[in-house]
């Protein structure tokens, strides 16, 4: 194989060069990234930008020169548009074909947003550098009530950083407590409070209704949230943090099959063996015959050796072994978790307590720690998620 | 210098994590004792709560991997290297010269068995 092509320059696409250069192929690398800039971090976006505390500078993934080493050729600003597998070729926005043998589908998503609502001014997503830097723009510039809806890790992390502008936030969420179907409503109870006890109001079992809002200009701006029991909040700013949208419409009629996400084998490799998905976007069948697509950093990062590896075999000689491994920075407490923490037999305190927010809890099924939840912790934390990752790879 | 602690509280596999003008951690490796700059060059995360495997250390938060003998990272996402400081051990206690890192920028392993001032 002559030349790659990898859809997609954030993390997940940045490691499928490096993962390419690493395992041996030396030929030509196209990368085609829809954002202009240089391949960036996006975790800080909720956070330490938003809030601040860092640039843009220091978001970038790796300095020009570790770019420059990797050899690709980067097509920033533009977008796939059409993948021809029959002829080995992808066309993209700016009209250009490149002739690949092999493709790299790290498209990621965009954020999703609510059913049935316009886009108004004041009404916010975070996914991309624009948006962070617009959203903070109204932060800092004279808004005094901030709603954010959805308590998931963007929306908290969101809710924190709102709270530490000195901002006034009401959280609104459809499940019982936040997180619960990730970690439990007993689990998902300690993050309810971590929310409440910083003055963030929250707003469990909520759905938004609609928005009220007021002519502004040419258009309109937002003034409040209507939730589905009757209550009218008061909102300068509207943030939605309801996950993302995988973005695969450029693979229409490619033959790549697509469900919320481009299905892939336990390889990451999707039925041509030439095209393979990592990231955000993938989502690859597992061993009990579902499927499963992650939006977490670590998987991005992680992906792509097994990806490349089969996309390098030409058929799928190893299958992805997630680790499961999330952070979250929130009020000042940091938050781990890996493994699986959904449906557990038991949840047990292993050390610290809940209420001191310093803590870990072992998740078991069958007497057998799957999962591990962290709150402050992080030296018990990685041994116990090494323990974790050691016994998933020899099973 | 800075003291940091005995070298009795720091057995092979542990890690310490000591105030200098920044916080300094410092590795017992299966014997070789090593110190360097406590926190991650990418994202605010203290390397001594990190993995210590062989001589290298994996940061906690985003499993950047670094050489304690030279700072270097190895991987993403961390790009910049971290400061390395020499340690020396008199007495059974252990001791990080901060002033060194610039003067070296390779510090070599102390001999966690060493009872006598190395250097």
């Amino acid at each position: 194989m002559r030349t790659m092509t990898v859809v997609g320059a954030s993390l997940a696409g940045v490691n499928s060069v490096q993962q390419l250069r690493q395992q041996g192929f030396d030929g030509r690398i196209v990368v085609v990234g829809e954002e202009t800039h240089r391949p960036y971090d996006r975790p800080p976006l909720s956070k330490a930008l938003l809030a601040g505390r860092a640039d843009v500078d220091d978001l970038w993934l790796c300095d020009e020169e570790d770019q420059d080493e990797l050899g690709a050729e980067w097509r920033l600003g533009v977008r796939a548009e059409q993948l021809d597998p029959a002829a080995g070729r992808v066309r993209l926005s700016d009209g250009a074909e490149i002739d690949t043998d092999g493709v790299v589908i790290a498209t990621g998503g965009r954020a999703r947003r609510l059913p049935g609502i316009e886009d108004m001014r004041g009404l916010h997503t975070v996914r991309t550098i624009e948006d962070a830097l617009a959203l903070r723009a109204e932060l800092t510039g004279g808004a005094g009530e901030v709603v954010v809806v959805g308590a998931g890790w963007i929306g908290a992390e969101i809710a924190s950083t709102c709270h530490e502008l000195g901002l006034r936030v009401t959280l609104v969420e459809s499940g019982e407590v936040p997180l619960s179907r990730t970690l439990g409503d007993a689990m998902g109870s300690v993050f309810a409070a971590l929310h409440t006890d910083h003055g963030v109001s929250l707003r469990c079992r909520s759905r938004v209704s609609g928005l009220t809002n007021v002519a502004d200009g040419d258009g309109r701006r937002v003034t409040g949230v209507w939730l589905d029991d009757g209550t009218q909040l008061p909102a300068d700013v509207v943030v939605m943090g309801v996950g993302i949208q995988p973005v695969t419409e450029w693979l229409a009629g490619s033959g790549v099959a697509v469900d919320d996400g481009v299905l892939c084998d336990p390889g990451c490799v999707t039925e041509l063996p030439s095209v393979v998905a990592v990231g955000d976007v993938a989502r690859y069948r597992t061993a009990t015959g579902g499927t499963v697509r992650h939006e977490h950093w670590n998987n991005a990062a992680e992906q792509s050796a097994t990806a490349i590896r089969n996309l390098l075999a030409g058929s799928t000689i190893e299958h992805y072994r997630p680790s499961g491994y999330v952070w979250s920075d929130q009020y000042g407490v940091r938050l781990q978790i890996a493994g699986e923490l959904h449906q557990p037999d038991e949840v047990e305190v292993v050390d610290g307590s809940p209420s001191d927010r310093r803590f870990v809890v072992a998740y078991r099924r069958s007497g057998e720690t799957v999962g591990v939840l962290a709150m402050n912790n992080p030296k018990l934390f990685i041994r116990m998620r090494k323990q974790l990752a050691g016994r998933l790879a020899t099973s | 210098m800075i003291s940091a602690c005995d070298l009795a509280d720091l057995p092979p596999g542990e890690s310490v994590r000591i105030q200098a003008d920044v916080p300094i951690a410092v590795f017992n490796s299966d014997g070789d004792l090593y110190a360097i700059d406590d926190t991650c060059s990418h994202q605010d995360a203290s390397l001594s709560d990190g993995w210590l495997e062989g001589c290298f250390v994996e940061c906690p938060l985003h499993a950047a991997l670094f050489d304690l003998r030279t700072g270097m990272p190895s991987c993403l996402p961390a790009k910049k290297p971290v400061r390395t400081h020499v340690v020396l051990v008199h007495d059974g206690h252990i001791y990080v010269d901060t002033s060194s890192h610039e003067r070296t920028p390779v510090a070599e392993p102390v001999e966690a068995s060493a009872s006598e001032a190395v250097a």
